[in-house]
């Protein structure tokens, strides 16, 4: 039990990281990035490709995967996904264009991780020793994965809410013609933080590359966790990712200890029907006039 | 305008029973591929006729079709064809009010969503009830069911999609929904419950793609949950759709000949680069052509025709 | 008691967004055949008070009562199908669909009744009262400005109701325009239609509203017939103080 709510605690840090990112995309740069899990799997793989090739450290590879997937996204950002920023008339249709061309996206990622690394599952060793707490035995990857998550989120967390880019970043969240009144440059702030999304994700899929092993085709299932995390929490919120994040992980984690391992899929669903039909919302989203 | 009718009927009728004569005259692979392009013909032009008045993006065929194969694996042996059938068509019904009631009063992206991991989360259930009470995984299919009375019940379901879909443009409903597509807080304000119209569509949609998967099951001689709910099924529909034109009845069906043909060149010779392709379909959708096969045909028509719609005042 | 029913009577109703009350304990009655006029700065939450009264938007507190029939909270189609009915603050027309789609579907699923009317002959003479005579194959869309309000009023007419909506119907037309907006609303109001205006031009107002309701940051500051509220004291230094420019 404490094992799996430890476990749980765990799980729920790196989803609260991974759905951050994707909050930032929805949220700032109004893009539903469906081809956010792709984007993880990819940095995965890179992880793994610098550990097992150079010998290098996945949190040294962090100096090197975060900068990479910044720029990357910058890129996707200003040559695909632009162009339907500026053609939307309304934010519905928007969302249904960003909906289909990062559809795209993802099945083209994931064709070229598929046709480089196959169907097969990767995973490699590193700091794989036991670690004793609170009387449980926790993998030492894991607990480095966590205090790292946690570095990162905190920072993103401060840079939004103590600077003046954080500010004007959540300035374009809440409303982007009033963004543009006060002299922020919502083009760019929003291009900026769907880069700064992707890249966030990237480096969750690093940190996740240390204890889960992945396949070029698993990309979809965090893709889905990460949107719930958003929805639940409620969209463009920090706070709320991490306790919805928190939410999910941990009673995914009893669910499986206690019923089945094979029904975590059916309790994302239920807590995100809940959290709809309750709040549409989202936990900590505000109610629209 | 009768005489149009009837001509319109006469043809269809000799288009129909011209199809129909394919499994007498066709070998065992044409009518195989005779059968996908019917599947896919049905899915697509049932997908369209909820998606394209209301532009909900649903990822949930994957899901109607599995309950409906899943129903013929579990029950087929059981009951009469005909009464298989009717199950099966009631609880991808039943299923399409429940997701519907809880989702359709939402904003789309809440749909799509929630589409997009509902195959999933049944395939999940159906395992977990299948290895814990049932204790069978994967069934055999032994139902008296030939390729050519598959694809006569296909062929079936698409004559009755065409149909419906003509009859809901012309009925109440479709009023309702083409102004819900245009402005959906007037038609709440003109006295349209929106989401009982959401809803009673996605049922219509959802059964007819309950039916498609129930009416396929039978081609496989050996069914797991993983093969009923394959998500690959949600995405290739939706492209279709797109390819074709959602917004006219008649769209999706130009999109879902022509993929249907290069899905089965493409896995049969270049299986790794399938998902490559299929994401390409996907942008060129979105950048080159946003209304579809559809939309270009009938920008063709107006720019031939610039002054027919206007009347004068 | 033998005063007739009155065909909207608001009580208590209350409703507020995070911290700002946007209508506070608003009470109201109209009567058979009256035009109210609900009147405020901009921000005073009269919009809001309409969205309540047709179901856009759920009350927080408070009763509605239409025909005596509590419709607070109910959702906006059922209310449209008890007989009330609006137009948009921005003027919300079907630009897809041609004039004669527009009012039939105010016409075909508002009230059950009306179900058995010749649609047909109804929208014509519906568009004819608006002044859009044989306009029904014309697109939404190609119409001016004041012909898209006329359009939106006879797709509010369509059913018949017993209470109208109108949300600055008036704002933005020229003075000749004015004057046959002004004459086209007291002509339904001679036709017994009960009407609730919400506006800023203080000429249709004195013109047409028997009483003024009027609101100030969500609170109701004064009412009673027009003349003497507006020259009301508070009503002024609300109107001054809110929006010097319009006054």
């Amino acid at each position: 039990m404490t094992n799996a709510i430890l476990t749980g605690l765990m799980l729920g840090g790196m989803y609260a990281l991974i759905a951050m990112g994707l909050t930032l995309q929805y949220g700032v740069a109004r893009i539903m990035n469906l081809s956010y899990g792709e984007v993880l799997i990819a940095a995965a793989f890179g992880a793994q490709g610098l550990f097992t090739g150079w010998a290098l450290s996945p949190f040294a590879g962090l100096a090197f995967v975060i900068p990479v997937a910044f720029l990357l996204n910058l890129a996707i950002y200003r040559v695909l996904l632009s162009p339907l920023v500026r053609r939307a008339r309304t934010r519905d249709a928007l969302e249904v264009d960003s909906i289909l061309a990062t559809f795209g996206l993802a099945f083209i990622l994931q064709g070229i991780m598929l046709s480089m690394f196959g169907g097969a599952y990767y995973s490699y060793s590193y700091l794989a020793s036991p670690v004793h707490l609170f009387g449980e035995t926790i993998a030492a990857n894991r607990l480095a994965a966590l205090a790292v998550c946690i570095l990162l989120g905190g920072s993103l967390y401060l840079a939004l809410t103590q600077t003046r880019g954080g500010t004007a970043i959540r300035a374009v969240a809440v409303d982007p013609a009033a963004a543009q009144l006060v002299a922020i440059d919502v083009a760019r702030t929003a291009a900026f933080t769907f880069a700064l999304g992707g890249a966030l994700v990237a480096s969750a899929g690093v940190l996740i590359s240390t204890f889960l092993t992945f396949s070029a085709t698993s990309g979809v299932v965090f893709t889905m966790k990460a949107l719930i995390v958003v929805v639940m929490g409620g969209v463009g919120n920090m706070l709320g990712c991490l306790v919805a994040g928190l939410l999910l992980g941990v009673s995914e984690a009893l669910v499986a200890s206690l019923i089945d391992p094979g029904l975590t899929l059916a309790v994302n669903f239920a807590l995100f029907l809940v959290v709809l039909l309750v709040k549409p919302a989202g936990l900590f989203g505000r109610a629209s006039r | 305008m009768n005489a149009r009718l009837a001509t319109f009927a006469l043809l269809t009728a000799a288009g129909l029973s011209l199809m129909a004569m394919v499994p007498y005259l066709a070998n065992a692979y044409w009518l195989a591929l005779g059968i996908s392009l019917l599947q896919y013909t049905v899915l697509a032009t049932a997908w369209g006729l909820f998606s394209g008045p209301t532009r909900y993006v649903s990822l949930a065929t994957t899901a109607f079709f599995g309950v409906g194969a899943y129903t013929v694996a579990v029950l087929g042996e059981a009951l009469p064809w005909p009464v298989v059938l009717a199950v099966a068509a009631m609880l991808g019904a039943a299923l399409a009010v429940l997701v519907g009631l809880s989702t359709l009063r939402l904003s789309g992206v809440y749909f799509v969503i929630f589409t997009f991991g509902l195959a999933e989360l049944i395939r999940q259930l159906v395992v977990w009830f299948e290895v814990n009470k049932s204790h069978v995984l994967g069934r055999y299919v032994f139902v008296p069911v030939t390729q050519a009375l598959i694809y006569w019940q296909l062929l079936a379901l698409a004559a009755a999609v065409f149909a419906l879909g003509w009859l809901i443009a012309r009925s109440r409903l479709g009023f309702a929904l083409r102004i819900i597509g245009e402005d959906e807080t007037v038609a709440t304000h003109c006295g349209i419950n929106t989401t009982i119209a959401k809803v009673t569509l996605f049922v219509i949609s959802a059964t007819v793609m309950t039916l498609v998967g129930a009416v396929m099951a039978p081609r496989w001689t050996y069914i797991e949950p993983s093969i009923a709910f394959n998500a690959m099924i949600s995405f290739q529909v939706l492209i279709m759709a797109l390819l074709g034109g959602a917004h006219r009845l008649w769209g999706p069906v130009l999109g879902a000949v022509p993929l249907t043909l290069l899905f089965e060149l493409l896995s049969a010779n270049f299986p790794n680069t399938f998902t490559i392709i299929l994401g390409c379909i996907f942008l060129v959708i979105v950048y080159l052509l946003p209304r579809g096969v559809v939309g270009l045909i009938e920008r063709r028509r107006e720019t031939s025709v610039p002054v027919q719609r206007r009347l004068p005042a | 008691m033998t005063a007739p029913l009155p065909v909207l009577a608001v009580e208590g109703l209350t409703r507020a967004f995070g911290g700002l009350v946007a209508v506070n304990n608003l009470a109201l009655e109209i009567g058979r055949g009256e035009i109210l006029g609900l009147l405020g700065p901009n921000g005073s939450g009269k919009t809001t008070a309409l969205n309540l009264m047709s179901g856009a938007l759920r009350p927080d507190a408070g009763t509605i009562r239409l025909m005596g029939c509590d419709i607070a909270g109910l959702p906006p189609y059922r209310i449209a199908r008890l007989g009330l009915t609006r137009t948009f603050q921005l003027v919300r027309v079907l630009d897809g669909m041609d004039c004669r789609e527009n009012v039939m579907a105010g016409l075909v699923f508002g009230r059950p009744h009306l179900a058995a009317v010749d649609i047909n002959a109804r929208t014509a003479t519906l568009l004819q009262r608006v002044g859009l005579g044989g306009q029904e194959a014309r697109l939404a869309c190609e119409l001016t400005y004041i012909d898209r309000k006329r359009l939106e009023l006879a797709r509010a007419l369509a059913p018949a109701p017993d209470l109208l909506l109108l949300d600055e119907w008036l704002a933005g037309l020229n003075p000749s325009e004015l004057v046959s907006g002004i004459d086209l609303i007291r002509s339904l109001r001679d036709d017994g239609i009960t009407i609730v205006l919400v506006e800023h031009v203080m000429r249709a107002v004195r013109a047409l509203c028997d009483r003024c309701v009027v609101m100030s940051g969500g609170r109701k500051i004064a009412e009673g017939v027009t003349g003497s509220v507006l020259a009301d004291k508070a009503v002024v230094e609300a109107y001054l103080g809110g929006i010097a420019a319009d006054a």
